[in-house]
């Protein structure tokens, strides 16, 4: 610095020189990022310190020091988990007491999934088309194939269990709420007084009381309103409920995607001359459901942990199932590795519903686009 | 005339204008909804009526002054099996609350620092905690609930209880803390507490006043704690420490003394102000984000220091974007609390499932959830929607 001249004539030029060691590549990086004051990089230490302490120690109970064999705890004798329980029961995890020979019903359903969501989830699939219209029959066929029916042998819904009952509560009330939501949300904005009231005191009420209660009242008072001769299943009974309070939830989180849509877009719609119903599936639905995504696959996600609920009315979900096994003297005492095990299948499932929906999120955004 | 006139214009018959009428039509529909709705309830309240009749049960509240044969380990209030049904209704309504505000209280704790640390430049900082949020979200809350009480109901017998300086014992009967016995003097401290606090809230005015007229800042801060916390202090210490502590003791079965926290309750706690403060953290992070960077560059520029920008620029701008949401956290925080029943925590649902086994009254027991939860919804919803009022942009 000292050696250069401090005026300089315009037409010299310096040569060009290569960024200090220190603000670039790998370096740089952890300069900036982990090691950027002196705190920060307290607070880098500590995080390793902590790392350090939890990950081995996960890594050597999960999987290092653990048994993987065995027909009872006893058999797992090492310090770490006893998985030993996995063999023998995952059957049970996933297919609860369906009927045993017919598990391969439940996994042809869970395939056929892959065909139906596809063409809905993701763009440039091959015959996209086509499979629209398989999307549209799948729930029908999955009802055939778990249930039973035209030569398959009938399956009772009280034999449904484990993560299956899950999918089942989780895929029916999914698909159901997204629907009656719209319905509600409209019905809310509507300008008939009547419906808008009945909408607006089922909504409320709905999301004003937990969904134990619901449940309580599908398996307590249901039966009081209605004939003496007349029951309803209780599966069917819990994906009513289910429905019923995820919809709630639904409708007030597209209402807020409706109230974002500005008043033109009604009138212009109007103006052209469009019905109630064009108006709202042409113009309006389109945008305020897009808008509102995060918020709908939230409800989602909200739902399927919640199908965990079922075991208060003594169905017996995932978790039942895991219960039940802890409360069996060859198994008792192993609820970390349970729950753990159950934890992962929600956790699967919910992430990836939640970094779908960013995806998609980002894949609609037009505004941002070129 | 006129109609036929204007008949003769539409070249149309007169029901099919009527049918064309936007509001006529509106009318149409909303008869039509309401026979509906009317047949169903008719059908639902005959069926009731008649099926109450088979059984023989008698609706109505009557039932909640009868004797209540069950016991409730967890209350804040006097209940033995003798009391009634009523009351059993009150100490569960009771413990949802106290459940509650006490998750609440945590779990907001727990969102804001967990929201501003998942911000931090500190990569590996914001890393591990994006991945406790992640997985916290998206894990069954009753799934963590059981979790954390076999955890708890895990813990070493009586015998072997663990203690933290020979006043807190943990054991598998829950968390033993020593209990405050107050005794005389002890009003004065309370007093000067009051007295504490009211002095804190007028100088706290009396600064943004002068500050409004002269610009002159006052360490309101500093003032307060040493008026809240001080003045009582000195007064405790002044009356002679009037204050006992009741230590948990030993006998040959349980420890006596103190008060106990079940296990169930501490899981619930644990479990509802974790997930909840998961969420939270997000809402928070949101919020903070929502503040341009210009807001802070701004602050910058008029000299303010980082913790300054915070606290006065970002931080205020950030509430209003996280109130509504934080509200419905809240909410949903109460309703989930409901997910005692699983652990056996006496909730207000956990008692009315009892109540309802016992009596057959599920019409009455149901209703009586419905009314306690919406009621505590709309208390929460109004306390937010003032503090949301408060905060609110003031706009021309």
């Amino acid at each position: 610095m000292t050696a250069q001249p401090f005026h300089r004539s315009q037409g010299d030029m310096l040569t060009g020189r290569a960024a200090p060691v220190a603000t670039v590549g790998v370096i740089g990086w952890l300069r900036a990022n982990l090691f950027s004051s002196w705190f920060s990089t307290a607070l880098t230490l500590l995080a390793l310190y902590l790392l350090s302490l939890i990950v081995p120690a996960l890594i050597d109970w999960a999987y290092v020091d653990a048994d993987f064999a065995g027909d009872n705890r006893f058999a797992c004798k090492s310090s770490g988990a006893c998985w030993a329980w996995v063999d023998q029961r995952i059957d049970q995890f996933l297919y609860g007491r369906y009927t045993a020979d017919q598990t391969w019903r439940v996994d042809l359903a869970v395939v056929l999934l892959i065909p139906a969501l596809a063409p809905l989830l993701f763009e440039g699939v091959p015959f996209a088309r086509q499979l629209r219209w398989f999307s549209l029959a799948y729930p029908a066929v999955a009802t055939l194939l778990l249930v039973g029916g035209i030569g398959l042998e009938s399956v009772p819904t009280d034999r449904f269990g484990g993560f299956m009952l899950n999918l089942t509560v989780g895929l029916a009330g999914i698909v159901l709420s997204l629907p009656v939501g719209i319905l509600l949300a409209l019905g809310r904005r509507s300008r008939l007084p009547v419906i808008r009231v009945l909408c607006i005191v089922f909504i409320e009420a709905v999301r004003g009381v937990p969904l134990i209660t619901l449940l309580f009242v599908s398996n307590i008072i249901l039966p009081t309103f209605l004939p003496p001769d007349v029951t309803l299943d209780s599966l069917i009974r819990v994906i009513v409920m289910v429905t019923a309070f995820a919809s709630a939830y639904m409708a007030e989180v597209i209402r807020g995607g409706l109230q974002a849509i500005p008043r033109g877009q009604y009138e212009a719609a109007q103006a052209l001359g469009l019905r109630y119903w064009q108006t709202m599936g042409l113009i309006v639905l389109p945008q305020a459901l897009k808008i509102s995504i995060p918020g709908i696959v939230n409800t989602f996600i909200g739902l399927f942990k919640d199908t965990t609920l079922v075991i208060i009315i003594a169905m017996f979900d995932i978790l039942g199932i895991g219960n039940a096994m802890l409360a069996h003297p060859d198994w008792q005492g192993l609820s970390t590795e349970a729950y753990v095990f159950i934890a992962l299948f929600f956790f699967v499932a919910c992430f990836s519903m939640s970094r779908y929906s960013i995806h998609l999120e980002k894949r609609l955004d037009t505004e941002r686009r070129d | 005339m006129a109609q036929n006139a204007s008949a003769r214009l539409t070249g149309r018959p007169g029901w099919q204008r009527l049918w064309s009428d936007e509001r006529t039509r509106g009318l149409i529909y909303q008869l039509l909804v309401v026979l509906g709705l009317a047949l169903v309830v008719a059908f639902i309240v005959s069926n009731t009526i008649a099926n109450l009749q088979r059984v023989g049960l008698a609706s109505g509240f009557g039932f909640l002054s009868e004797q209540a044969f069950f016991d409730i380990n967890q209350k804040l209030i006097e209940y033995s099996s003798t009391s009634t049904f009523g009351r059993a209704l009150i100490v569960g309504m009771l413990n949802t609350v106290l459940v509650s505000a006490m998750g609440i209280v945590a779990a907001t704790g727990i969102g804001f620092v967990a929201g501003v640390l998942r911000l931090s430049p500190n990569f590996l900082l914001s890393r591990m905690v994006g991945a406790w949020v992640e997985i916290t979200r998206n894990v069954p809350l009753l799934l963590q609930i059981i979790f954390w009480w076999v955890l708890l109901t895990g813990l070493p017998k009586v015998r072997e209880s663990l203690t933290i300086g020979d006043s807190v014992v943990l054991n598998n009967r829950g968390v033993r803390l020593p209990a405050p016995l107050f005794e005389a003097g002890f009003e004065w401290v309370a007093a000067a507490l009051l007295a504490g606090v009211a002095a804190a809230v007028f100088v706290a005015r009396w600064a943004r006043r002068r500050q409004e007229l002269s610009g002159q800042s006052f360490p309101v801060a500093w003032t307060g704690l040493v008026l809240i916390a001080g003045l009582p202090l000195l007064v405790y210490w002044i009356a002679g420490a009037p204050v006992a502590w009741d230590v948990p003791r030993p006998t040959k079965f349980n420890f006596v003394g103190g008060f106990n926290v079940t296990p169930e309750l501490v899981a619930l706690w644990i479990a509802l102000s974790t997930y909840t403060g998961a969420f939270i953290s997000e809402i928070v992070r949101a919020g903070i984000l929502s503040v341009s960077k210009g807001q802070t560059e701004a602050a910058g520029a008029l000299g303010l220091r980082p913790g300054q920008t915070m606290r006065l620029v970002v931080i205020p701008q950030a509430l209003r974007v996280i109130i509504p949401p934080l509200t419905s956290q809240y909410l949903n925080l109460t309703k989930n609390s409901s997910l005692a029943i699983a652990i056996g925590y006496q909730d207000l649902v956990s008692v009315g499932g009892t109540i309802l086994n016992q009596s057959g009254q599920a019409l009455e027991v149901v209703g009586i959830w419905m009314a306690v939860y919406l009621s505590l919804s709309l208390l929460t919803s109004m306390f937010m929607n003032w503090y949301n009022r408060k905060i609110a942009l003031v706009e021309r």
